[in-house]
């Protein structure tokens, strides 16, 4: 499989939000703004890249009935870089609102999934590929959802204001929001993969009526 | 502590900050076993027990080998500044295994000890080592560990608040398989079927639960 395509898989086809239903706890808890939605889906990024890398490398050093731990401990040394560097260059405002969403990154069912099913049985460069596509699918879920809250929400992007006459709907920025605008988005979804199964559905069926009247007529009398 | 401040800490994360409903912690086992009340319970009742136990075990760890100050037993074998045992950076790295091993460790005993409950409970025990929503509670338990005056006092919270989650957990999942055992029998649009809807609901209970805020 190209690269290209590793990547559209993990974007789109395998999205881990929005097709996978996995991650959810921080997807829902850091879109606030589309700013912290950035700060975590980089964070994310990172930790899910380097552990398919190391883990790709090393696993078949790790024995086969401790192989979850030996993911696990790879997993919480890069969270535990990711917490270090972002207390230390990270603007305050957004590595307070991420919290303790930042080492709460070693239990992202994404990454440890990644790692199971792809990593341990696949080359480095593979699975650098897989963890990039799986990481901007991630980011894309995050920074879509963020997107809807913040305008809807705050009634800004960016933190720039977009409309200041209408007021804005504050719950879309609180807790009740969050729920609401990502089971909207994954009604959407579902909405478009049914209308897709739907014409694909119609074009076979099509297909094969038109065959049926080839072969009739072909029909000896 | 006062009896207050232990009932205000046990309130205050079973409903107005309610850990699936407010936070967004443990969203996972929330979605993925609510759909029959039977199995909600029996998660709810893992977790509330595994959340007990990693509170008591993390507050250990915590005050006794991390926490760079004159409790810390390093500290105490060998002399010297207590701020140079801090080894506070190493909280995810250790809490993650000490949780892991805890739920190996409940998962073997209750199969030994307890065949009736293992069987309850069992399928569900390992789900609860990548449930962010136990991990969560031990990172939150950390920030007693400031104010507290003394081990005791700090074990006492940590234990309340763990508690308090577990048990919050346990009504938000009983009562969104409520729900859910009637959405089965509601005409709901087509793409909206399963989890989109359940979200909504979802969204609205928070909205409920966002009434209890202004209760202390």
């Amino acid at each position: 499989m190209s690269v290209f395509q590793t990547l559209k898989k993990g974007v789109f086809e395998n999205n881990p939000v929005l097709v996978l239903l996995i991650g959810l706890c921080p997807t829902l808890a850091t879109t606030t703004s589309v700013k912290n939605a950035l700060g975590m889906g980089l964070a994310t990024l990172f930790v899910l890249t380097m552990s398919n890398v190391v883990i790709s490398m090393f696993s078949r050093f790790f024995p086969k009935k401790i192989r979850i731990p030996c993911f696990i401990v790879v997993i919480a040394s890069f969270v535990t870089i990711v917490k270090m560097i972002m207390d230390a260059y990270a603007p305050p405002e957004i590595n307070d609102a991420l919290g303790i969403f930042i080492p709460l990154i070693v239990v992202n069912c994404i990454i440890l999934g990644r790692a199971e099913a792809f990593a341990s049985k696949n080359g480095v460069l593979a699975s650098l590929f897989d963890g990039l596509g799986s990481g901007l699918g991630f980011m894309l879920a995050l920074v879509v959802l963020a997107f809807f809250r913040e305008l809807l929400g705050a009634g800004a992007i960016f933190d720039i204001p977009i409309h200041t006459s209408l007021k804005p709907i504050t719950m879309f920025i609180l807790a009740p929001g969050a729920f609401v605008a990502l089971g909207s988005i994954l009604g959407f979804v579902a909405w478009r993969r049914l209308r897709r199964e739907e014409r694909e559905c119609a074009e076979a069926a099509g297909k094969y009526r038109a065959e049926l009247i080839i072969t009739s007529k072909n029909k000896p009398e | 502590m006062s009896g207050t401040e232990a009932f205000i800490i046990f309130f205050n994360v079973l409903l107005i900050n309610n850990f699936v409903l407010a936070k967004f912690l443990g969203l996972c086992p929330f979605f993925g076993v609510s759909k029959r009340t039977g199995d909600a319970l029996s998660m709810g009742a893992a977790v509330v027990f595994v959340m007990f136990m990693a509170s008591l075990v993390t507050a250990f760890i915590n005050w006794f080998f991390l926490l760079g100050h004159p409790g810390n037993l390093f500290y105490r074998a060998m002399g010297g500044d207590p701020a140079a045992y801090d080894m506070t950076f190493l909280y995810t790295i250790v809490y993650i295994l000490v949780i892991a091993v805890l739920v190996q460790l409940v998962e073997m005993a209750l199969m030994k000890l307890s065949p009736p409950i293992y069987r309850a409970l069992g399928i569900y025990l390992p789900l609860i080592t990548t449930n962010c929503a136990i991990l969560g509670v031990a990172l939150l338990n950390n920030d007693f560990a400031v104010e507290a005056s003394g081990f005791w006092v700090y074990l006492a919270k940590c234990l309340i608040q763990g508690l308090g989650a577990g048990i919050g957990f346990t009504i938000a999942m009983l009562l969104m398989s409520g729900i859910r055992e009637r959405l089965e029998y509601i005409p709901v649009p087509k793409p909206f079927r399963g989890i989109p809807i359940s979200f909504i609901v979802a969204g609205i209970m928070a909205l409920a639960f966002m009434g209890f805020a202004s209760m202390i």
